[in-house]
């Protein structure tokens, strides 16, 4: 069977299942995340999934009071700010992602460097579902 | 190392306009490019026909989000009565305008035209906060907005990570906005011609009219430390460490090298350019620094035959205080880890070695994204043609000026470099 294509579209599908799918460089052994069905580094275009684990360290890491839309409808507002970082995963590559159980209203107890895993965040059904890449504290 | 680029022949300015920036009910985007265009047309020393102008390039961001309206080329040309000259709209999120530079200079370099205007405009504050902050969300990287990120969190995340790295706290994002709100009062065009002392002063007194018992602001940094005056926004970024949502247009006026003194016996010239692409947080080498500007610096210095150091002052894109730290980095004014230290030194003041954002800066001169490319530029100009009144740069022999533009997480960058001779 051929590989599902290296495609947000199926770089999502599998966040609902609970998955964080990579893609890596059968050529040059680059790793990516989200995947990327070119390498960046050889330019090479094959590509095979790859499961990671997930775990990682904060790199860095913002409050943000004022959100979109779509964050203000879970809750969150001036006083209720939510974090968001970038967080470095022990398998190389970076992710954007939410940061849950961390004191928003404290920054100075948030760290640079806090050693962090994965969870996942459904929300919505159907059509509209979609599935937020989160971390927390170890 | 990047090929050595060169123009085909050489691309002189011979005017420069820029609109006030603000927030206008009164006044749409049509408005505003005449008011930058007139501008303009009183800065060419021996006149312009606009019937000469060949073509026009325009920067624009997302007036189709804003207004409603996109296609704003043809809406331009038909207001300054130059149809059927062709019209041909730039994108490149904040940086808009100095790729209509860019396409204005390639224009005249390759031969195919003699004269051309570039210009940008921007029209965002007849929309709601929140439609503005979704609009410019969409010149992130995907990644970013679906996670939730906001562009004043993007520089939230690069501050943590660059306080982590170096060593600097929110007073050395304070210094960036102290020294920006010093310029600002000095340039009559700017959206917020207002110190931070002053914003503070008037704060004491509007409580002292209500009755309310001020609180007891030491000085500026007091101040900016109060939550009640200075709210976060996505920390460490608080209000007073980002631009402003503004209204605005501004352009310039390029032709061939050897017919500038037909029009100004004081030209300047297009010495280098650069630009550059980058990829978003998660993916970008380091979150201390943008590849796109290193790569745009390399490019436009390599061309000129100058370095940094050779730059007297210069326009950089500081959408927030924390940006001009990692822009002034990245130009290689100041060594990677060292920018916050020499703000902090008073280097970046007017009166500094090298002077930076003399204009007030995006964050108190306004922030019309599709204009501000090119009303960096118009800054450059005034400075370098020793026009800039009081906020003059005091440096005797004034000759090389840069301006850096960054659209989106650091996609897309420019660096200008001008010469006066």
């Amino acid at each position: 069977m051929a590989e599902k294509p290296f495609s947000d579209i199926f770089y999502e599908q599998y966040l609902h299942e609970e998955q964080l799918m990579s893609s890596r460089c059968k050529k040059c052994g680059a790793l990516y995340l989200p995947p990327r069905p070119i390498c960046a580094e050889c330019h090479d275009a094959n590509m095979e999934w790859e499961e990671i684990k997930g775990q990682g360290k904060l790199a860095a890491f913002t409050l943000i009071n004022i959100g979109p839309a779509f964050m203000q409808k879970e809750g969150y507002t001036r006083d209720r700010p939510y974090c968001l970082g970038v967080v470095e995963l022990e398998e190389g590559p970076r992710v954007d992602a939410r940061i849950e159980g961390v004191d928003t209203t404290k920054p100075e107890t948030i760290k640079v460097g806090m050693p962090l895993r994965v969870k996942y965040l459904h929300r919505d059904e159907g059509e509209n579902k979609i599935t937020y890449l989160a971390y927390e504290p170890m | 190392m990047q090929k050595r680029r060169k123009l085909g022949r050489g691309v002189a300015l011979v005017g420069a306009g820029m609109s006030n920036f603000g927030m206008y009910k009164d006044k749409n985007s049509k408005d505003l490019f005449v008011e930058a265009f007139q501008d303009m047309t009183k800065s060419v020393d021996k006149g312009l026909n606009s019937n000469d102008i060949e073509a026009l390039y325009l920067g624009n961001f997302s007036n189709d989000f804003f207004m409603k309206q996109s296609h704003w080329g043809p809406i331009i040309t038909d207001l300054l009565g130059i149809t059927p000259k062709p019209a041909t709209r730039t994108e490149g999120a904040c940086a808009s305008s100095a790729l209509a530079f860019r396409e204005g200079v390639f224009a005249i370099a390759s031969g195919f035209y003699d004269m051309v205007l570039v210009g940008g405009v921007e029209e965002m504050s007849k929309r709601s906060t929140a439609d503005i902050t979704e609009g410019l969300a969409m010149a992130s990287v995907p990644y970013e907005g679906k996670a939730g990120f906001t562009f004043p969190g993007v520089f939230g995340v690069l501050a943590t990570a660059y306080f982590a790295k170096y060593g600097a706290t929110r007073e050395h994002l304070m210094n960036v906005t102290i020294k920006s709100h010093n310029n600002a009062p000095l340039n009559p065009k700017a959206q917020f011609k207002v110190t931070i002392r002053d914003l503070m002063n008037a704060k004491i007194e509007s409580l002292k009219k209500k009755g309310v018992p001020a609180p007891q602001w030491e000085d500026e940094k007091d101040f900016l430390h109060d939550p009640s005056a200075n709210p976060s926004i996505a920390w460490p970024i608080h209000l007073y460490d980002c631009c402003p949502i503004s209204d605005g247009a501004a352009c310039i006026l390029l032709v061939a090298e050897d017919i500038a003194k037909n029009f100004t016996d004081d030209p300047l010239y297009l010495i280098g350019m650069g630009q550059g692409s980058g990829k978003g947080l998660h993916a970008a080498e380091t979150l201390t620094s943008f590849e796109a500007t290193k790569y745009a610096a390399e490019e436009a210095y390599g061309m000129s035959g100058l370095g940094p150091e050779d730059i007297q002052f210069a326009e950089v894109h500081d959408c927030f205080s924390m940006a001009e730290l990692i822009h002034i980095e990245d130009l290689g004014f100041f060594k990677a880890g060292e920018g916050y230290k020499a703000v902090g030194e008073g280097l970046t003041r007017l009166d500094g070695s090298k002077p930076i954002n003399t204009s007030g800066g995006l964050k108190c001169k306004g922030h019309p994204v599709g204009a501000t490319g090119i009303a960096q530029l118009y800054e450059v100009w005034t400075q370098l043609r020793n026009k800039a009144g009081k906020r003059q740069i005091p440096i005797k022999d004034l000759r090389i000026g840069a301006a850096h533009n960054l659209g989106g997480t650091g996609g897309t960058c420019t660096l200008t470099i001008l010469e006066r001779r």
